[in-house]
C-alpha cells in the first residue's frame, strides 16, 4: 500500500510538472505574439544562438557529408546503384540529419548556456529584481529565446544542408568518381520542395522545443533542481537531456505526421 | 501604509510564520530582527508580494496585495524599492547600465534626462566615477550601493532592504546604515530592514519588530526593546550583544541620529 502511495505521489508530482512546464510555453506564446518584443534582446540571442553557431554547424555539417559520402557509396555499390550517391545523400541530410544534428548541436551549444544563464539569474535574484521593478520577465527571458530559436534553427539547418551536401560531393564526386552531373543531377530529380519544407518545419519546432525546455529548466532552477551551483549544474545537465531525446522523441512525430 | 494581518506560511510542513501582525505607518522606518531562520526575508517577501500567505494578508493602503494580478501588482511594485541581499544586480550590465535600467523600461523619459538621474543618484550613494563598471569588477560594499542607487532611481514610497549590511566590513556596514539615514530623510519613504546589526541599526529605525517562533514577540521604540521585559527579547539581545544585562548603560550610537529618543 505505502509503494502504491509513493508511486502515486510521484506521478502527481510529474504530471504537475508537466503542466507548470505546458503553462510556461503557453505564456511564452502568448508574449511573443503580444507587443512589445524586446528587439535588442531579440537580435542578440539571434546573433547568440544563430550567428554563433555557425561554425560548429559547418565543421559537423561537413563532416557527416563527408562520412554520408563515404557510406553512401560503398553500400549503393554493393547493389550498383552508385550513380544514386546524390539522392542518398541530399534526402539524409534535408528530412533527417540537417535539422536534428543543427537541434542536437545547438542544444549542446547555446542551450546549456541559456539554462546556465537564466538559472544563475534566478539563484542570484536578478529574476525577483526584475518582477520587483514591475517588469515582465518573459518578455526579457524567454520570448526573445523562443523567436530567435524559431528564427535561428531553420536557417543553421539550411546552412548544414548545403555544406554537408559538399562534403557528400567531396568525397563522392571528389575522391570516388561519382560523376558531378549524376551527383547533382539525381539529386534534384529525387529531391523536392516539399522535402526541404519538411526538414525546415521540423527545424522550426525543434527551435521551439529546445528553447521551450532550455528556458523552463532555467526559469525555475531553485524550484525543482534545487539551490546554489549545484542546482544550476543539475538544471543545465538536465535541460540537454531532455531537450536531445526530445528532439529525438518529436523528430519521429514530426516524421510521421509528414510522411 | 503597511498593515500585516495574521500572516501564516509554511514550507513542506514546516511553518515558518505563524500569525505575523504588525503595523508600519507612512514614512516610517522598522527594523525587523530574529535569529536566523525566523522567517524575516519570508516576511519581507509577502510585503513585496513575491510570495502568498497560507492565510492572512498584507495591505498597502488597505489594498490586499495577495489579491493584486497583473496590473495592479505591477502599479504596486512600481511604488516599492527592494534592496537585496546579494545586491541583484544585472550582472552582464554595468553600474550605470543598471541604474538605469528601471527608468530605461518603466518610464517615457529621455536619454539625456535619464542620464542625469542616473549620475545624480550614483552620486548620492558616492558612486561617481564607477558607473562603467561591471559587479564583479566592483567591491561588495560598492554592489550593494550601486543595488540601493538601482531601487531608489524610481522615487519609491516603500523600501525593503534585505540585511543591507550582511557580508560587509563594520566600517563599510556603517557607513550602508547612515546612508539608508540620510537618504530616509531626503525621500521620506516608509521602509523595513531586516538585519542583524544590533544595536547599530536602531539609530536609523523608528521601531523594532522582534520575530521569534513565527510571531511578533516585540514591537516598539528601540530604546523600549532595549529596556524590554519580554525574556525572549532580553535573551536575544544579550545573546546578540554578548552583554548579560541589556538594561545597563547607553549602548554605542555609531550613527549619531537622535532616533532612539523617542
Amino acid at each position: 500500500m505505502e509503494l502504491i502511495r509513493r508511486l502515486g505521489a510521484v506521478v502527481l508530482l510529474h504530471v504537475s510538472r508537466m503542466g507548470v512546464m505546458g503553462l510556461f510555453l503557453i505564456k511564452a506564446f502568448f508574449y511573443a505574439v503580444v507587443p512589445p518584443i524586446k528587439w535588442r534582446r531579440l537580435l542578440k540571442q539571434i546573433s547568440f544562438i544563430g550567428f554563433q553557431s555557425t561554425v560548429v554547424i559547418l565543421l559537423t555539417s561537413c563532416f557527416t557529408g563527408m562520412v554520408l559520402g563515404f557510406q553512401g557509396y560503398y553500400n549503393l555499390s554493393r547493389v550498383g546503384s552508385e550513380a544514386f550517391l546524390g539522392a542518398m545523400v541530399g534526402l539524409s541530410l534535408v528530412k533527417e540529419l540537417g535539422p536534428v544534428l543543427t537541434a542536437l548541436m545547438v542544444t549542446g551549444r547555446a542551450g546549456s548556456a541559456i539554462t546556465a544563464e537564466i538559472g544563475i539569474m534566478r539563484i542570484t535574484e536578478q529574476i525577483d529584481a526584475m518582477e520587483l521593478m514591475g517588469l515582465n520577465t518573459y518578455r526579457y527571458l524567454v520570448v526573445p529565446n523562443l523567436l530567435a530559436g524559431i528564427i535561428s534553427l531553420p536557417l543553421l539547418t539550411a546552412i548544414f544542408d548545403v555544406v554537408g551536401i559538399f562534403g557528400g560531393y567531396l568525397i563522392g564526386v571528389k575522391l570516388l568518381g561519382v560523376g558531378v552531373g549524376s551527383y547533382f543531377g539525381v539529386m534534384s530529380t529525387y529531391i523536392g520542395m516539399k522535402d526541404v519544407l519538411e526538414g525546415l518545419y521540423k527545424a522550426v519546432s525543434f527551435g521551439i522545443l529546445i528553447n521551450w525546455v532550455c528556458c523552463f529548466k532555467g526559469y525555475y532552477t531553485s524550484i525543482f533542481t534545487g539551490f546554489g551551483a549545484e542546482g544550476v549544474s543539475k538544471a543545465t545537465t538536465q535541460a540537454v537531456v531532455l531537450s536531445s531525446v526530445l528532439v529525438l522523441i518529436w523528430d519521429y512525430f514530426m516524421t510521421g505526421l509528414l510522411y | 501604509m503597511i498593515r500585516i494581518e495574521d500572516l501564516h506560511k509554511s514550507f513542506n510542513g514546516h511553518a515558518v510564520l505563524r500569525g505575523i501582525t504588525l503595523e508600519i505607518a507612512k514614512g516610517e522606518v522598522i527594523a525587523l530582527i530574529g535569529g536566523s531562520g525566523e522567517g524575516k526575508s519570508v516576511l519581507m517577501k509577502h510585503i513585496a508580494g513575491l510570495m502568498k500567505p497560507d492565510s492572512g494578508r498584507v495591505l498597502v493602503d488597505g489594498n490586499n496585495i495577495g489579491s493584486f494580478r497583473g496590473g495592479y501588482l505591477k502599479q504596486l511594485r512600481s511604488r516599492l524599492g527592494f534592496l537585496f541581499q546579494g545586491g541583484a544586480l544585472f550582472d552582464s550590465m554595468t553600474v550605470f547600465e543598471n541604474v538605469a535600467f528601471p527608468l530605461e523600461e518603466k518610464t517615457k523619459i529621455g536619454k539625456k534626462k535619464i542620464r542625469e538621474r542616473v549620475l545624480e543618484q550614483l552620486s548620492n550613494v558616492d558612486l561617481s566615477g564607477s558607473e562603467d563598471k561591471f559587479p564583479s569588477q566592483i567591491s561588495g560594499g560598492m554592489v550593494k550601493r550601486a543595488a540601493l542607487a538601482r531601487s531608489l532611481v524610481t522615487d519609491p514610497e516603500i523600501m525593503l532592504f534585505d540585511e543591507p549590511t550582511t557580508g560587509l566590513d563594520p566600517v563599510t556596514g556603517l557607513a550602508i546604515l547612515k546612508l539608508i539615514n540620510v537618504i530616509h530623510e531626503k525621500f521620506s519613504f516608509t521602509g523595513v530592514v531586516v538585519t542583524h546589526e544590533i544595536p547599530r541599526v536602531f539609530d536609523i529605525v523608528d521601531r523594532v519588530a522582534f520575530l521569534k517562533d513565527g510571531v511578533v514577540a516585540a514591537y516598539a521604540t528601540p530604546r523600549e526593546f532595549m529596556s524590554s521585559s519580554i525574556p525572549e527579547v532580553k535573551a536575544f539581545l544579550a545573546g546578540t550583544l554578548g552583554r548579560p544585562d541589556p538594561d545597563g548603560p547607553d549602548f554605542f550610537n555609531p550613527v549619531g541620529s537622535d532616533r532612539t529618543a523617542g
